[in-house]
């Protein structure tokens, strides 16, 4: 059996994505910016992608801007937030401390060049708390940047919340939306969202295209130079077909939204309860704020890489935060974040569906991780040295 | 950018050689930091005119070090002490058919594990004991470099 659970990774993409795609690869190959039938067919086109997109999220077509990926919109907003900021004498910003890295290497650029950043802690359960944001709070705050959806361990922060207390105080908020739009509700008016970024090959679109929403009211500055497109704010002919395909695939998610997500946190929430059964694993995150796709565990006594390879000789793909898949030395700084000692992050594995996976799928994970789990612990000397200190579980 | 792992070892990690433990080793070694996510433990039986009748490992890593341990096992089976020795870190990535860049410690951390089983070994029948790995001593250690260079 072959199954593909890493679509916090990536997604295949839909058949509405590239049945959308396809006539800008053929016939629909004019550039929006001409003047002539062609370029104003492909202009129209993009105009009801921008259109489609600013529905799904709640927001004005004029308020979202085409980029290449989600970390070029991070590194846009966060850029400009702190620009604005400064203009104002503001050059305090706030953020927490399990961000994806398109925006925790954004913030240490803005920190050599003088601004002060404070990383909020997030505890066991991965959450931001809001008194702990309030307290963070000062006169020169210009910018909190909280996450909708983690990426590695699912925690849905809570948006709204950190939303209605920086319109409160005058601070503009951005979100890295990227694990949620797509898969739960984001509506950037009823959450208090002035800026967002989400990419499109997270919900079965094609790789290479994303998009910042950032609020009429601010006055974004050009991130490139040398186009009118995307209000003069982002030159650069259009990448019309990804453009296209992702405003179809976002369009299918909200439509199927709610039944997406029933079946998708039910294979979840059945992963998690199989998994919890081997012994001395734990689930990462929050049991109730979590995004329907995104399961954590660690197990330990091994190492996530020969979990991680294993499953795909017996083709399962997942992914791992322990420090071989990454690289370097250290496991992920989110799983070290939650409170994790650096041995336990090390066997840590992730699962993350979309609604292609099926309960089959989830009852052949089940019946793979326990085995390759138990295989590697046998072979392991920490599980050696840790049945010195307790009884063996697998004792018969 | 993924990680490219050749034949041999995914081989040797898939169906590692020698895997378990030897209740009554002769020497026993264990090098590496479970912090750092590998620890290789090896042991030893040795029989007549100091040759390694048998060998086993237990592994904590990756799939290199997991491979290189089950490799490592293999080219000193059987081997007089003094052959054993003389394995190298790079022995073991050349019969491995290479490990990527970042992955030459797990080499040195198989090194490690043999001649701290040696030495245990010496040590147990209180035998002088005079090769330890040369950069690091007999202590497995972390994060050093002294196999990277070699690559």
């Amino acid at each position: 059996m072959f199954v593909y659970a890493d679509n916090a990774a990536t997604t295949a993409m839909s058949r509405a994505a590239a049945d959308a795609m396809l006539p800008a690869m053929g016939e629909l190959y004019g550039n929006p910016s001409s003047l002539h039938q062609k370029g104003r067919e492909a202009n129209y086109a993009l105009m009801g992608a921008r259109e489609a997109v600013a529905k799904c999220l709640h927001a004005e077509p004029r308020e979202i801007y085409f980029t290449g990926c989600g970390t070029e919109a991070d590194n846009w907003a966060i850029t400009e937030a702190a620009r604005l900021g400064a203009l104002a004498g503001k050059k305090h910003i706030i953020s927490d401390a399990i961000e994806h890295h398109a925006v925790l290497h954004t913030l240490k650029k803005l920190e050599k060049q003088g601004f002060s950043v404070t990383y909020l802690p997030v505890h066991e359960n991965g959450l931001v708390r809001l008194e702990e944001l309030e307290a963070a709070l000062r006169p020169d705050t210009c910018l909190v940047t909280v996450m909708f959806a983690n990426n590695e361990i699912g925690t849905l922060q809570p948006i709204r919340e950190i939303g209605a207390l920086c319109r409160e105080r005058g601070v503009l908020f951005h979100t890295d939306a990227v694990q949620a739009v797509g898969h739960v509700p984001v509506d950037v008016e009823a959450d208090n969202i002035d800026m967002l970024s989400l990419s499109g090959h997270k919900f079965h679109a094609p790789k290479g295209v994303g998009a910042l929403y950032c609020k009429k009211s601010i006055r974004l500055e050009n991130f490139i130079e040398g186009g009118a497109q995307e209000r003069g704010k982002r030159g650069g002919t259009e990448a019309i077909p990804a453009i296209l395909a992702m405003a179809a695939a976002l369009q299918e998610s909200c439509a199927h939204m709610e039944e997406n997500m029933a079946h998708i946190s039910a294979m979840r929430d059945k992963l998690i309860a199989g998994l919890s059964r081997i012994p001395n694993a734990r689930c990462n995150g929050d049991p109730d704020h979590r995004a329907p796709g995104i399961v954590s565990f660690c197990f330990e006594g091994i190492e996530g890489e020969s979990l991680l390879l294993r499953l795909d000789l017996a083709g399962i793909c997942a992914s791992s935060g322990s420090a071989c898949t990454s690289g370097s030395l250290d496991p992920s700084h989110v799983l070290l974040a939650l409170g994790l000692p650096h041995e336990i992050a090390h066997g840590s594995l992730r699962l993350s569906l979309s609604e292609y996976n099926t309960m089959e799928e989830v009852d052949y994970i089940l019946q793979q991780v326990p085995e390759v789990v138990r295989t590697l612990r046998q072979m392991s000397p920490v599980w050696l040295h840790m049945l010195e200190k307790m009884e063996d579980p697998y004792k018969e | 950018m993924a990680m490219e792992y050749s034949e041999k070892v995914m081989e040797h990690f898939a169906h590692p050689h020698n895997v378990g433990v030897i209740e009554d080793a002769d020497g026993v070694g264990e090098v590496g930091n479970a912090k750092c996510g590998d620890i290789m433990r090896m042991y030893l039986k040795i029989g007549e005119g100091e040759v390694i009748e048998d060998v086993k490992f237990q592994t904590f890593g990756c799939a290199s070090a997991i491979a290189t341990s089950s490799i490592a096992t293999d080219m000193i089976k059987g081997q007089p002490l003094n052959e054993a020795l003389k394995l190298t870190n790079k022995a073991v990535v050349e019969a491995l058919d290479g490990l990527p860049a970042v992955k030459i410690h797990c080499s040195v951390l198989a090194e490690q594990a043999v001649k701290a089983a040696v030495a245990d070994y010496y040590k147990r029948k209180g035998l002088p004991y005079d090769h330890p790995c040369d950069a690091c001593g007999e202590e497995g250690c972390c994060g050093h470099s002294h196999g990277q260079e070699e690559e």
